[in-house]
């Protein structure tokens, strides 16, 4: 398939416009080596991380293929190879590889992947929880009380004991939880590229497609608060 | 193509390495072992390195530094708490330690830069040609200024520092390079006095660093001082004898002790002994290995934590591991073995020589390096989170740990007065969440134009080299003008104090060439030494007991001039010894000759 199937039209056009060669200024600057003088390239800023490693935009992706290419443009970027060549050299070479590295991150892991994708479709926002979902709000308070109970009280007494025991059920129960959404966001991930794959322009695709990151994006910032209630529970306990 | 050698700059030994067409190799001195202990001497001819300084631990303690690594890029009050068990002077300047030599004072990066000449003037003598970039390797738990202070080491060296690599992963290099191994492994790295735990991913030829963790003041060093306490409070109820005070004793307790570890790690029971000053005795206990284990025992349980943290940030479980690799002379110890093979439920690997194979490592990189070998790749981590201080001392983390370098982030600052000019930015490592509890790194003050609150925006990329070393840049992306950062490092030389000690090692250690000449003296004249005393215990009965005496007199000259630093007074006290053996080097050529004609026909010889 074609990298830049995705890629919008204005994007298309900000690729060209950096299609020079910084070294010899040849219109044949490549993707990531100049056709004319084999000098590597630095990478487009606006070139997002799927494109990146050729892969198509979507949330479900085959890590292996993601693992491979990942290795094979290690091998064109890394510094180690770039040791006898130019500073200018040495120096995209640099840039390139940190950049390599944020991209793999990124898109290795489903959650990191599913929010960077997010962002490209539907802009950044900073959607950051501070108030329980819903669903767990109760849950959530009453968790704080026994958190707060704890940190308060006597380690080795009757009460902490009985508090640990507590907040070990409630650590089980939320993880429980994280893994519903989880399971659930993958749901959800596999519709999103159901129909990016039917690639429809209709107004029904439209709103479906709305609602899907409406949903995806709750979801995510649900978990993300959950998720840091897990992490600072089992920090109070251990 | 010039070439680069590999070093392994360690806390005990040090050793260099380079790459024969494609076999890394250690490079050994005519005669002697290849690793150079880390133990610098200031003696009345001046500086020594390596074996013969060593020999000064219990002679002149207090002008003889050991461990040095232990105190790179370390302030004076990271160390507090050991301060006691060396016996030479330590202070602080600019937030670096200074170690008191006689009347001056050195950084740890000059010491180390006296132990990296060494390896470099032999390996110079050895490849027969000049050498002047090197790869070296660090623990893998180094952070930023422990880093830095290495390189600065090299430069103060005359060494180009192509790269600093993690122990750990140099020695699977070396490791994937000889058993063409592919899967994840573990690699465990107890050194001298740093400990390090790395889980790599090995597929066809990219050695890819899931996870790294690790202790930088946890070694073979501690197991001695837990046994020299042991030895001490001994003399002390039995003896009635404070030795603590004494630092040539304390050494001599030391290096027994380190002695008596090593021998237990192949028997079972040995016995330590130390004769008490001023002819008030001798001590004299056996020790089993059971009760050296006893003794360790939190010491060694001390890196299981670091093991299981590595393994969960690289999301694996023990059984994920396909083979556990030991690497440090540490390792050698049964105890150590039983626990790593305990908590990774595998036998671990230890054919290749623990001591070798991080400075083989090296070499392996530096051949990347050098462009000579081509298909492997190593792709390392950051060991600790990379942040800023943000308002309330609070710790915001900008690159977390175990992030594949290179890697870089960027963060846009503005201002919150009109007409402010400047923007204090305090970098910080460490995985805590208060700013006060982490590593303070570096401060900048960033440059910004007069302008009402809130309207600049400068953008401040932290990048972490491959060598794991930040680099802080600076953009006005109003005007896209960049701008030159001046860092000042929290713990480590400032460029101006690394230039002046180049300076000053070029002034007191004589220029290379002179240098090389004493190491090549100082080589022969240990040989000739050896061979000489074999000569004498084999036939000094072939001469007058008058030659004896002159000849062991000679001896006793080269052994002198041998510790000073002027190479043609050792070649003439090799010559001296040689016309005084000559006598004996005759007789023992006829007797040998004697010998090998008895029971032959004159025909087989004629």
């Amino acid at each position: 398939m074609d990298e830049h199937t995705h890629n919008t039209g204005d994007r298309r056009e900000l690729m060209m416009a950096r299609s020079m060669c910084w070294h010899c200024q040849s219109e044949m600057a490549g993707e990531y080596f100049c056709d004319r003088c084999v000098k590597v390239q630095p990478v487009s800023k606006d070139l997002d991380y799927f494109s990146c490693f050729g892969l198509p935009r979507r949330l479900v992706i085959d890590t292996n293929v993601l693992e491979t290419k990942f290795y094979e443009l290690s091998r064109a970027f890394h510094p180690d190879f770039y040791q006898n060549k130019s500073d200018a050299e040495q120096t995209i070479s640099l840039g390139n590889s940190a950049m390599l590295n944020t991209a793999y991150r990124t898109l290795r892991d489903p959650i990191q992947r599913a929010e960077y994708l997010l962002d490209l479709e539907a802009g950044a926002v900073k959607d950051i929880r501070t108030t329980p979902p819903a669903d767990l709000f109760e849950e959530i308070l009453e968790l704080q009380d026994t958190l707060d109970e704890f940190r308060g009280s006597d380690r080795a007494s009757a009460q902490a004991s009985t508090l640990r025991t507590k907040l070990h059920a409630d650590r089980t129960a939320l993880e429980q939880r994280q893994r519903e959404m989880e399971a659930q966001l993958l749901q959800l991930f596999g519709r999103w590229d159901a129909l990016q794959d039917r690639g429809e322009v209709t107004e029904e695709a439209r709103a479906e497609r709305n609602q899907l990151l409406k949903n995806m994006r709750s979801i995510l910032s649900n978990r993300t608060y959950v998720k840091n209630i897990v992490n600072d529970l089992v920090e109070t306990i251990a | 193509m010039t070439r680069i050698v590999g070093i392994d700059l360690g806390t005990t030994n040090s050793l260099v390495a380079y790459m024969d067409t494609d076999t890394p190799r250690v490079i050994s001195a005519r005669h002697e072992r290849g690793m150079v202990p880390s133990v610098v001497a200031l003696t009345d001819n001046g500086l020594i390195v390596g074996d013969p300084a060593k020999e000064h631990l219990t002679r002149s303690p207090e002008r003889t530094v050991y461990s040095v690594k232990r105190f790179m890029g370390k302030s004076l009050a990271d160390v507090q708490s050991e301060l006691a068990y060396f016996p030479y002077t330590l202070t602080e300047k600019g937030g670096v330690i200074r170690i008191k030599l006689g009347e001056k004072s050195y950084s740890p990066p000059q010491i180390s830069a006296m132990i990296l000449k060494e390896l470099k003037l032999r390996a110079e003598a050895f490849l027969g040609e000049s050498i002047s970039k090197a790869v070296i390797t660090v623990p893998a738990y180094f952070n930023d200024s422990q880093r830095q202070a290495t390189k600065d080491a090299g430069m103060i060296a005359g060494l180009d520092v192509l790269r600093i690599i993690n122990e750990p992963t140099a020695a699977s290099l070396a490791y994937g390079l000889q058993k063409k191994t592919q899967g994840t492994i573990a690699v465990y790295d107890l050194g001298g006095g740093t400990f390090d735990i790395s889980i790599l991913k090995l597929k066809n030829g990219i050695f890819e660093v899931l996870a790294t963790n690790g202790d930088t003041h946890l070694g073979g060093d501690d197991f001695d001082q837990v046994l020299t306490e042991l030895i001490l409070n001994e003399i002390r109820t039995q003896h009635g004898l404070d030795l603590a005070t004494l630092p040539d004793q304390m050494q001599a307790i030391r290096l027994e002790a380190e002695r008596a570890k090593i021998r237990l790690s192949e028997e079972l029971q040995t016995t330590v002994t130390l004769d008490l000053p001023n002819g008030q005795g001798r001590f004299s206990r056996e020790l089993t290995r059971d009760q050296l284990n006893q003794l360790c025992t939190a010491l060694v349980e001390r890196t299981l934590g670091p093991c299981r943290l590595a393994l969960k940030d690289a999301g694996l479980s023990p059984t994920d591991i396909d083979e556990v690799v030991l690497v440090g002379g540490s390792t050698r110890m049964p105890l150590v073995r039983q626990r790593v093979q305990a908590l990774f439920g595998k036998q671990p690997h230890c054919d290749l020589n623990p001591d070798e194979v991080v400075a083989l490592g090296a070499a392996v990189q530096a051949d990347i390096l050098s462009g000579g070998t081509t298909d492997m790749l190593l792709l390392d981590v950051t060991p600790l989170s990379l942040g800023i201080e943000t308002m309330g001392g609070v710790m915001s983390s900008l690159i977390r740990r175990n992030t594949t370098i290179p890697a870089s982030a960027k963060e846009m600052f503005t201002t919150y007065v009109d007409g402010q000019t400047g923007v204090d930015i305090h970098i910080l490592q460490g995985e805590r969440e208060l700013a006060q509890d982490n590593r303070s790194l570096a401060r900048f003050r960033l440059k910004v134009p007069p302008l009402p609150a809130g309207v600049p925006r400068i953008e401040v990329t932290f990048l972490i080299d491959a060598n794991g070393i930040l680099n802080v840049m600076a953009k006005d992306m109003r005007t896209g003008e960049s701008q030159s950062i001046e860092v000042k490092p929290s713990y480590g030389l400032s460029d101006q104090e690394v230039e002046r000690m180049i300076e000053d090692s070029f002034k007191f250690a004589a220029d290379d060439v002179s240098a090389r000449k004493l190491i090549e003296a100082r080589l022969d004249a240990g040989a000739l030494i050896t061979t000489t005393e074999k000569s004498l215990s084999d036939g000094s009965h072939l001469v007058a007991p008058e030659e004896v005496a002159g000849i062991r007199a000679a001896l006793a000259g080269l052994a002198a001039a041998k510790d000073g630093t002027d190479p043609r007074a050792i070649r003439g006290r090799m010559a001296d010894l040689e016309q005084a053996a000559k006598t004996l080097t005759v007789a023992m050529l006829d007797e040998s000759l004697k010998h090998g004609l008895q029971g032959k026909k004159v025909s087989d010889v004629t």
